[in-house]
């Protein structure tokens, strides 16, 4: 049983590694090409974009949203806002109305239907080239859409650019392991767009052709993560999607580890039900990396947690059956004391040196990630939040994912 | 649109990966053979402490009683046996664990011969008790004897435990079982010349040595009159 049990552990490791390894490999080889711009950018054109801000119950952030859109650096007659209330029952109606005769913002409200419906709608009043969408509870850089509109000047086949999504002033340890998570997704976001192979356009401002949408059809329920789907549905038609990671999106992480387990339910519930949507394009190689890489590493990500969430909680509870027994034995008095540190009884085992390299290419990547996103590393605590709220919850909320996929129990958006 | 796939990548990585875990599984060698070669530093100190045993068990005849070290092994004793149980666990029985380990029983067969003769000419009650066991596979109350012998150890200084693994292959260990007659139903203490087979708690040993509770006081005579 233990030896079945270390050659799971050692399969998921070596896959877990060799995914981190592939990412490297793919900065080395593309590292001169990646831009971090710090000033203002002109383009040779600007071409008109309409964003789509869909909103329930967005009264406390729709305003600070609305505002950045404003302070966009892009001509204000090419950008084009339509505020949609999805039957929101806060004040959200009545500060989208605040807005209504400013010029080139159009105001829609409809019944609540889901936020896919929301940006549907929005899409049927869209008749600019290039569309994008901004939840409400994000705010752009001034800089972003400039930033992310030079790759569809560079190259023609760019249907779609996403983001780097950044933690908006991380304040709670639950916020600042977002932090680091966000920066090593910036990391792993670019690598993936170099492979041709990104596997979500995130809701904050990904930019799209229009024509993705005319060709392809509009947003879908997509078990509550739309903006994976529409992503998956891209990469089967082989649609370019590009990565900026200088073009910022401040978004308000969850707070709490209620809210980000409900988060991240519906994430990793929307990544299963998706793949299971599209599982005929895993393994076939005229998808390219997306099938023979992004799917399966986020199968292999998903098993890795679960296995070692398993592992360590069977050491946890085979560690309190030995006290228990030793209690049982000799008394709480005479317990052995462990005061004494002898370097022989370190674990030396291989498991323990490839986790450690495991964890220094995930610290690697947060590093990488970081330096893109803001041009600099700081070595902060955030990373061991990430590692010890991450390891802890994220099993659970993956666990409940599989649970609920399998009862076909589709998780609440909220 | 990027799908074009990059087998010579997919290979390359594939070495970098496999050469990762060949070096982790090299460091992990490099390691275990650090405390393999510890096992055996332990194991030269050792063979000095039985010619040192030897020798006292010798000069015992011209020898006061009081001149008499009750104490005559190496105090690494005991942590050499933690480390070579540890080592059958977590680096597996090879050649060389299994020869420290009836290295290590032939110095407790010597010096047990060693304190039973002190015991005998000095009239000290024995404070040690013989103690058969087998993996915790065939034998869980061994797990649960050895936890009730490693807390008496830790209470009483003075208490030896002769530890024997049942199965080990080795003519002395064989000998001791047909001496003491040890059934094969382990764990079995042997305490004063009696043979206890089963599980026995910490309080049926503590009653079945008394001279026990006197090391204990001994001790804090021994402290009283330094401190004065």
């Amino acid at each position: 049983m233990t030896s079945f049990s270390s050659a799971i552990f050692y399969i998921l490791t070596f896959l877990a590694v060799y995914v981190q390894v592939f990412f490297l490999i793919t900065f080395f080889e593309n590292h001169k090409k990646i831009i971090k711009r710090r000033g203002g950018i002109s383009l040779s054109s600007y071409p008109t974009v309409t964003i789509i801000v869909p909103c329930w119950n967005e009264e406390k952030t729709l305003r600070k949203t609305i505002q950045s859109i404003f302070s966009l650096s892009y001509p204000k007659d090419k950008l084009k806002i339509i505020l949609i209330d999805d039957g929101s029952t806060d004040k959200t109606w009545n500060i989208m109305s605040q807005f209504e005769d400013i010029d080139n913002v159009k105001v829609m409200q409809k019944e609540n239907g889901g936020k896919y419906t929301a940006i549907n709608l929005g899409l049927q009043n869209t008749e600019t080239e290039f569309v994008g969408c901004l939840d409400a509870d994000s705010f752009v850089h001034p800089e972003a859409l400039k930033r992310i509109m030079s790759y569809f000047e560079s190259d023609l086949s760019t249907m779609a650019v996403a983001p780097s999504i950044i933690v908006n002033t991380p304040m709670s340890i639950i916020q600042r392991a977002q932090k680091a998570e966000y920066d090593m997704a910036v990391y792993i976001k670019k690598m993936l767009g170099f492979l041709g192979a990104i596997h979500v356009t995130p809701g904050p401002f990904t930019i799209f052709r229009k024509k993705v949408f005319d060709d392809l059809g509009p947003y879908r329920h997509a078990h509550n993560t739309e903006d994976m789907e529409i992503a998956f549905r891209m990469q089967k038609n082989n649609y370019k999607i590009e990565q900026s990671n200088d073009a910022y999106v401040y978004t308000n992480a969850p707070k709490t580890v209620g809210k980000l387990f409900r988060q991240r339910l519906r994430w990793i519930y929307g990544f299963l039900n998706n793949t299971i949507d599209y599982r005929y394009l895993i393994f076939k190689k005229q998808y390219g990396n997306f099938s023979l890489f992004t799917i399966p590493a986020g199968i292999i990500s998903v098993l890795a947690a679960l296995y070692l969430f398993s592992r360590l909680s069977y050491n946890l509870v085979h560690f309190i059956y030995i006290k228990l027994n030793q209690i049982s034995v000799v008394g709480v008095h005479n317990l052995p004391s462990s005061s004494h540190i002898d370097f022989f009884y370190m674990n030396t085992g291989t498991l323990l040196f490839i986790t450690l390299f495991l964890y220094s290419l995930v610290i690697l990547s947060m590093i990488l990630g970081q330096k893109m996103a803001e041009g600099k590393i700081i070595l902060s605590r955030d990373m061991l939040y990430f590692f010890v709220i991450f390891s802890v919850v994220a099993p659970f909320w993956i666990i409940k994912a599989i649970y609920n996929t399998v009862i076909s129990k589709r998780p609440a958006w909220r | 649109m990027n799908n074009n796939i990059d087998w010579k990548k997919y290979l390359i990585v594939f070495l970098i990966t496999a050469s990762l875990f060949l070096t982790a599984g090299y460091l992990s060698n490099y390691f275990t053979n650090k405390k393999v070669g510890e096992l055996k530093s332990i194991q030269d100190k050792i063979s000095i402490d039985i010619l040192s045993s030897e020798t006292q068990f010798s000069l015992l005849q011209e020898l006061s009683c009081k001149d008499v070290n009750k104490s005559a092994l190496s105090s690494e004793l005991s942590s050499l046996a933690d480390k070579i149980a540890y080592s059958e666990t977590n680096i597996g029985a090879s050649s060389d664990i299994i020869g420290l380990k009836k290295y290590y029983s032939l110095l407790e067969i010597k010096d047990h011969l060693l304190m039973q003769k002190i015991s005998e000419r000095c009239g000290i009650k024995s404070v040690f008790v013989l103690y058969f066991y087998a993996n915790k596979d065939s034998c869980p109350d061994c797990v649960k004897e050895g936890y009730a012998l490693d807390a008496l150890r830790a209470k009483y200084p003075e208490f030896r435990v002769y530890s024997f693994d049942y199965n080990l292959d080795l003519s002395a260990i064989k000998a001791l079982i047909s001496i003491y007659k040890i059934p094969n139903t382990l764990p079995a203490l042997v305490i004063n010349r009696e043979v206890h087979p089963g599980f026995t708690s910490m309080e049926e040993i503590e009653k079945m040595l008394p001279a026990l509770e006197k090391t204990i006081k001994e001790d804090t005579k021994e402290t009283k009159s330094v401190a004065n």
